[in-house]
């Protein structure tokens, strides 16, 4: 959030350059390169649709994670869903679904949730590598930038002020309370905590696990990926931190909508965030 | 007020209907498109140079304990070559089985089971990773592939090591399966024709008499029923042209990733 500009106090209101041109950037194509791996994932994913924890799929132990369709006699089939055992009847979401045309199809994750929509491996995996770089280029590229602009120091590094107003930002964010006036152009803490988290953690895993899947990529320290249990544990691993990659973006996409929907997609888009004057004195005081 | 935010919330729930539906049918133009493919192929390329940059050619496949083997190990594919002439090698326990070594080599050869089990040998317990997504772990003992090329003498212009297998493709047995490797990976210790598996002769269901290990890569390189390996100087003119049944059905030749 750097350059606090084309202010005119005691106006009302004013916008300031609150994203710089290359975080724009950047940020949108993190959200096409994420909507598109995330997609093409749940394709690749649809063609052995079950999750195991160790070296090898057959280990001997059930599968944590398995979507598949079960004959419920003259009830038809049914679309199911096992998790650590437990079988949930997920017909029309997973397992069984309505394709386009609107017949049953048993399937993992449903057409509009894959790339591409029908069954299609090979494509589904050109695809995914293509914006698996494209998100990792984009990534180090964007630490480097942070880095280097002092954007990641200056606006997403918790101060000691912003560490103390973890239990008021919790309040704040549980009964929708935004801050306005000056107080609205830093990032809150939580906020902070869920870029880094999301910048630093889960991102570098998601790409690590997709790594640790490679064999070719095994050879570089044969038994690395043992460190996460084994090949099939980096692959639940990589699994899980997609879905809680799309956890974040709800979150992320819906406090953008209650503070201020337009106000935040016109800052990153044109980089401007409009300053509500008024409002700051009564939250400042 | 409740009639904005509805009025918005009806704008909203359109705008991301509308985004959505573009996005799948977009994406499903490209797909279908001659050209966006091309473009996708960037990536496969990039990983293919990375990979290699930063491993060493002879950087070895993860090998596993005895404990580690799977229970059962899956057969995929193919599991039992529906041909005439398969069902007969097979019905004499492949007393009749050559695999003939042919193209750019020096001294072609046609060898029976019992001589290339004669030949150096390595024994490797390691992970069958399927593109779908599974792995499964199993011991291999075979020919190590180096030693039989090095007896065939492969000639400079060689490159590629392409494996023809007895699987028919098609019911009209007008194609069968085939694999390519490049010459870093046939010379790589690992790489074995695979003749027992888990301490038995290596069952139908899973290549019998031999099958190709290529460790650092995906299963579908691993080409079973071998026939006979031809070395080439490009794969262009065989099949589909890519190097590898599934290759020529889109999927990657380079399938370390």
């Amino acid at each position: 959030m750097p350059h606090a500009t084309a202010a005119r106090p005691g106006s009302g209101s004013y916008l300031y350059l609150r994203h710089s041109l290359p975080v724009r950037i950047m940020h949108w194509v993190n959200v096409v390169a994420l909507t598109i791996l995330l997609m093409s994932g749940l394709q690749i994913f649809n063609a052995h649709p079950a999750l195991y924890w160790g070296k090898s799929s057959y280990t001997g132990a059930p599968p944590v994670l398995q979507i598949g369709m079960a004959d419920r006699g003259a009830a038809g089939y049914a679309g199911v869903t096992r998790v650590f055992g437990r079988e949930f009847d997920t017909t029309g979401l997973l397992g069984l679904s309505a394709n386009a045309n609107g017949q049953l199809a048993g399937r993992g994750f449903p057409w509009w949730a894959t790339i591409p929509d029908n069954p299609w491996l090979a494509m589904a995996r050109a695809w995914h590598f293509f914006f698996a770089w494209v998100l990792l280029v984009n990534g180090v590229v964007y630490v480097a930038y942070g880095a280097a602009s002092r954007h990641l120091a200056r606006d997403l590094l918790p101060d000691r002020d912003d560490w103390r107003s973890v239990g008021r930002s919790i309040v704040d964010h549980l009964r929708f309370r935004h801050p306005t006036g000056e107080a609205a152009k830093r990032y809150n803490v939580l906020q902070k905590l869920a870029y880094i988290a999301v910048i630093f953690v889960l991102l570098p895993l998601v790409i690590l696990m997709g790594i640790a899947m490679s064999p070719w990529m095994n050879s570089v320290l044969p038994g690395w990926v043992d460190f996460f249990g084994g090949r099939q544990s980096a692959r639940t691993i990589h699994f899980v931190a997609a879905w809680l990659l799309v956890a974040f973006a709800l979150v992320h996409v819906f406090e953008v909508v209650v503070s201020g929907l337009w106000n935040h997609l016109r800052s990153m888009v044109t980089g401007r965030y409009r300053v509500r004057m008024e409002e700051s004195h009564e939250r400042n005081a | 007020m409740n009639e904005t935010h509805d009025a918005r919330r009806r704008f909203l729930a359109r705008t991301l209907t509308a985004a959505g539906t573009l996005l799948v049918a977009g994406c499903e133009r490209l797909s279908h498109s001659e050209w966006f493919p091309k473009v996708l192929g960037a990536g496969e390329k990039l990983s293919d140079a990375v990979a290699h940059a930063v491993t060493s050619r002879k950087s070895m496949a993860q090998e596993f304990a005895e404990a580690d083997r799977s229970p059962t190990f899956r057969s995929n594919g193919t599991a039992e070559p529906d041909t005439d002439a398969y069902r007969r090698l097979a019905a004499d326990g492949f007393a009749g089985y050559r695999l003939e070594v042919d193209g750019l080599v020096a001294r072609p050869a046609s060898l029976a089971l019992a001589e290339l089990r004669a030949l150096p040998s390595r024994t490797q317990i390691t992970r069958h990773d399927c593109v779908e997504g599974w792995s499964a772990i199993a011991k291999w003992k075979g020919a190590r592939l180096a030693a039989l090329l090095e007896a065939a003498g492969p000639k400079p212009e060689a490159r590629f090591v392409v494996f023809h297998c007895a699987d028919p493709m098609a019911a009209d047995e007008t194609e069968f399966y085939y694999e390519s490797i490049d010459l870093e990976d046939a010379f790589h210790p690992q790489t074995i024709l695979a003749y027992e598996m888990n301490d038995a002769p290596l069952p139908v269901a899973n290549g019998a008499p031999i099958r190709l290990r290529v460790e650092r890569q995906l299963g579908y390189k691993h080409a079973k029923y071998v026939m006979r390996i031809e070395l080439v100087e490009s794969f262009a003119r065989i099949a589909g042209g890519k190097g590898g049944y599934w290759e020529d059905h889109g999927y990657q030749w380079f399938a370390g990733i």
